[in-house]
């Protein structure tokens, strides 16, 4: 071996150990560029999915609406795809679902406020600490349990009281959703109580307020965008309900507001088609897509006012 | 000043306060106890009505038209099966995106636009995913009505959940450990592979167990994509006593689940056929209780223990 | 003769010191425990009525947990204790007897804090909050003892044209003096200030410092202050406290000029703390 002289970078030995260090960091940068990227397109299937979902719901609508006008679509009072003369009047099922996610709601949004603000400014620790697990638990029942539930033991409790309640009805249906949708209404509301600051509350009771008081008079208007963004989320998640109506609302398409009767919503109107035999590019097959399309559109725009309803309450704090 | 005069008609007005905190309070804790009720009646319905059809038989029979000799065991094995595709793809994923998201994503629009969609996600009807599938998984991508379909979906379907959980247990572990790794020469994805991925997989793990109790009780996207409610056949084996020793046929295969089965029978007019219903739901409520007491039990733990 | 005219005089001025400095407050051996842990030991401290009382010392002495004494904002929170009696006069009651509602001694107290905390309400609701409280629903009469506590904190002329504004609109020192004027609105028999102006600026201070002078004529105020120059330009009497303990109480221009104990001394003369 030659005599190395420092600085010498053209003598062999160290040329040799030199680039193979060089080579190696050259494959680390590469080999780190690669798994980043491979990162950054996991991260993108989230846009993927909802290119796929607005993909796939515009493609059949369009061709759904190049055979039905959308005045017909909104305006007609009757929806009957799959007969001779078929009619496709999205108010019929639209009907069902309003109906029946309004007195999901009517149960809801009261229930879980009042658990909200008992959870949040009443309850001992101890008390929350069960709660809210528990909760948890109530919403992870699926959903198909809940119309199990509803079908065959809410509604014989109901035709107890009143006797000429159809056995396919949108009340049970809906008070089950209703159920359902609570841990959502709490869980949400509660967090957005618990991020008032102390300080205004320990203001509110040394002007000699009561919990109650406090509560109705400060937090709950200190914490009402995020109290209002999970209403809007349970307006979203009452709307998207599909099995608890499947069962125990009927598949009966039928243009009502009054709860005591049968009628399907879109999401059980989707189901009834999927579970039947439609020909891949019929007129009925595209009629779920455009049902879809109507159902999706709502949803995202009741999304959207929860997000930015969070987004403001959480700069304000 | 007056003050007796001044106090009693203050204690006056406080006394009715106390009381609309009373009331409050009983209220409350009234509303509460509607929801235990509900959840009590809800469990005690379907052991009621389920827990004398279980039984062995049950597990291992194929649905039938007389509902004494159904069971669920396509059911069940079917669920199983759409499970294991779910947390192939979800998992990885999830995590994949998550890890993306909290430590190499830099802050610009892509990254918002990315964000945004994940939230928008979470809030997406589950039948919107099935209609996603059956247009694009069945026909446009031509897997078919098979588990592979099924599995894809739900994947979709609880990624949020797993980014979710999976940024949120990443966010818990402090900078310091971060500097530290950085410090010692770690290149990005040493300092996550070594340090980040296993200090945060409890909570990851919190939340992929969520997630899958989640895909468990799912109906609607799966009927969407038209899996069969009546199947009285098990997808083939995916491991065989003749080389090839593993087979992937079972994924393309035709298929039914837990929720579905409950579904079929719950529909059926015979009460009968009611009671099987009850006992595959007494069945899934047991699973996915005993999914979600887990994942609760994990983040309580983790809460306690984990003091950096 | 001039002997007997200076002590008729002396008298004189001891009998008007005396008749200001009636107490209005008197807190008697009165300990404090977090817990386990003893916050306050066997404090005695008179609060004079009429007259501003500062309270002094290093973090951590304890002057804000003493504070929080009087209107029994402890008892929000689980774990706490009290021994001793804290009595308000002149009807003797001992503020901190179980059997005396909290509510009810802070329908009597009110208090200013320390980061100002108006409630996301317009400024009138907020200073109204009080009155509401207390029963008060005639819109007029609201009005007016809203322009009334408004006037007190001298901040009427600069709100008077947007009482239905949030609150939250008005700079730091104008809310400090929102929740002033919101504290003064009930007719406290003691306005009880904790340290309410460390989070404002110099012109912001004087402003409130201004205030309290001119509110001392016609209230009792107890005020908690880490700023020993405040404590010596707007208080009559003074107390310094160390460690949970009171170690000097009089009035401010003997202890500031002479005081009696050497840690005293220490702590003005900023020997440390």
């Amino acid at each position: 071996m030659s005599a190395v002289v420092p600085g010498d970078l053209t003598a062999t030995p160290q040329t040799g150990a030199m680039s193979a260090r060089l080579a190696y960091r050259r494959s680390r940068i590469l080999r780190e560029k690669l798994i980043e990227f491979a990162l950054f397109l996991a991260a993108l299937v989230s846009v993927f999915t909802t290119i796929g979902i607005v993909y796939v719901l515009v493609k059949e609508s369009v061709v759904f609406f190049s055979q039905v006008s959308l005045w017909d679509f909104l305006t007609d009072t009757q929806w009957t795809p799959l007969f001779d003369d078929a009619h496709f009047g999205i108010m019929v099922l639209l009907s069902g679902t309003l109906t029946s996610s309004l007195v999901a709601l009517a149960i809801a949004i009261p229930l879980g406020t009042i658990i909200a603000i008992y959870l949040s400014e009443f309850a001992p620790f101890s008390v929350r600490e069960v709660a809210k697990p528990f909760l948890e638990l109530l919403g992870g029942v699926p959903t198909i349990v809940y119309g199990y539930f509803a079908l065959l033991f809410v509604t014989p409790i109901l035709q107890w009281f009143y006797p000429a309640l159809p056995g396919f009805n949108l009340l049970s249906a809906g008070i089950v959703m209703g159920i359902m949708i609570i841990p959502y209404v709490a869980s949400i509301s509660e967090d957005a109580m618990r991020a008032v600051p102390m300080s205004l509350r320990e203001g509110s009771y040394a002007m000699g307020a009561t919990r109650f008081q406090t509560a109705v008079k400060v937090v709950v208007p200190a914490a009402f965008s995020g109290i209002a963004s999970a209403y809007i989320l349970g307006i979203s998640r009452a709307v998207g309900e599909t099995m608890i109506l499947a069962v125990a609302a009927g598949l009966q398409p039928n243009l009502t507001f009054n709860p005591l009767e049968p009628a399907a919503t879109i999401t059980a109107y989707i189901v009834q088609v999927a579970l039947g035999d439609l020909p891949h590019g019929s007129i009925g097959y595209q009629t779920i897509f455009a049902a879809g399309l109507t159902l999706m559109l709502f949803t995202l725009a009741c999304n959207i006012a929860g997000h930015m309803l969070r987004k403001s309450f959480r700069e304000a704090y | 000043m007056a003050y007796a005069k001044d106090l009693t008609a203050i204690r006056g007005l406080i006394a009715s306060h106390k009381r609309w905190d009373m009331i409050f309070g009983l209220c409350g804790l009234l509303a509460l106890m509607l929801g235990v009720l509900a959840f009590t009646a809800l469990f005690v319905d379907m052991a009621i009505d389920g827990f004398g059809r279980l039984s062995w038989d049950f597990f291992t029979s194929f649905p039938s038209r007389r509902p004494g000799q159904a069971g669920i065991l396509s059911a069940w094995i079917g669920s199983c099966l759409v499970m294991i595709v779910t947390a192939f793809f979800a998992v990885p994923l999830g995590v994949a995106a998550g890890l993306y998201l909290e430590e190499y994503a830099p802050k610009n629009w892509l990254t918002d636009v990315i964000e945004i969609n994940i939230t928008n996600l979470a809030g997406v009807p589950s039948i919107v995913y099935g209609l996603l599938a059956l247009g694009l998984f069945v026909y446009q991508f031509g897997f078919g009505q098979s588990i592979l379909s099924a599995g894809l979906t739900l994947a979709l379907l609880i990624l949020p959940v797993v980014i979710v959980a999976t940024r949120e247990s990443i966010r818990a572990i402090p900078q310091g450990i971060r500097e530290g790794a950085y410090a010692l020469g770690g290149t990005q994805w040493q300092v996550c592979k070594d340090h980040i991925i296993p200090y945060s997989s409890a909570g990851i793990l919190t939340g992929v167990i969520i997630g899958m109790a989640r895909a468990i009780g799912e109906t609607a996207p799966v009927i969407t994509i038209g899996a069969l409610t009546f199947i009285a056949f098990l997808p083939p084996a995916p491991v065989q006593a003749e080389p090839p020793f593993v087979s992937f046929d079972w994924v393309m295969s035709p298929f039914t689940v837990m929720p579905i089965q409950m579904f079929n029978w719950t529909s059926r007019p015979e009460a009968a056929f009611h009671q099987n219903a009850a006992a595959a739901g007494f069945v899934l409520v047991l699973m996915t209780l005993a999914m979600n007491g887990l994942a609760i039990w994990l983040r309580y733990r983790l809460r306690k223990k984990i003091k950096w | 003769m001039a002997a007997a005219v200076s002590v008729a005089s002396a008298l004189d001025a001891r009998q008007d010191e005396q008749a200001q400095s009636a107490p209005k407050a008197e807190a008697k051996s009165l300990s404090f425990y977090y817990g386990e842990f003893r916050a306050l030991k066997n404090l005695d401290l008179v609060v004079h009525e009429q007259c501003v009382t500062a309270l002094i010392g290093p973090s951590g002495c304890g002057k804000s947990t003493f504070l929080r004494c009087f209107n029994r904002m402890h008892d929000l929170y689980p774990g706490n204790r009290y021994e001793g009696e804290i009595r308000l006069y002149p009807d003797n009651t001992n503020l901190l007897a179980p059997g005396v509602d909290p509510i009810e001694v802070r329908m009597r107290l009110s208090m200013v804090f320390q980061k100002p905390n108006p409630f996301p309400k317009s400024i009138f609701e907020n200073v109204a909050y009080g009155l509401r409280v207390r029963g008060e629903r005639s819109r007029r009469s609201l009005e007016d003892r809203v322009e009334e506590a408004l006037r007190g904190a001298a901040l009427w002329d600069e709100v008077k044209d947007r009482l239905e504004d949030l609150a939250f609109n008005l700079s730091g020192g104008q809310q400090q003096r929102l929740c002033i004027a919101r504290a003064l609105a009930t007719d406290p028999e003691i306005m009880l200030f904790d340290e309410p102006t460390s989070a404002l600026d110099p012109i912001a201070t004087a402003n409130i410092e201004e205030l309290i002078t001119d509110l001392k004529t016609k209230l009792t105020i107890l005020i908690v202050t880490h700023n020993m120059q405040q404590a010596a330009r707007v208080s009559d009497y003074t107390a310094y406290m160390y460690l949970g303990e009171l170690i000097e109480f009089g009035r401010t221009d003997e202890l500031f000029i002479k005081p009696k104990n050497k840690q005293t001394e220490d702590y003005i003369t900023g020997r440390f703390g």
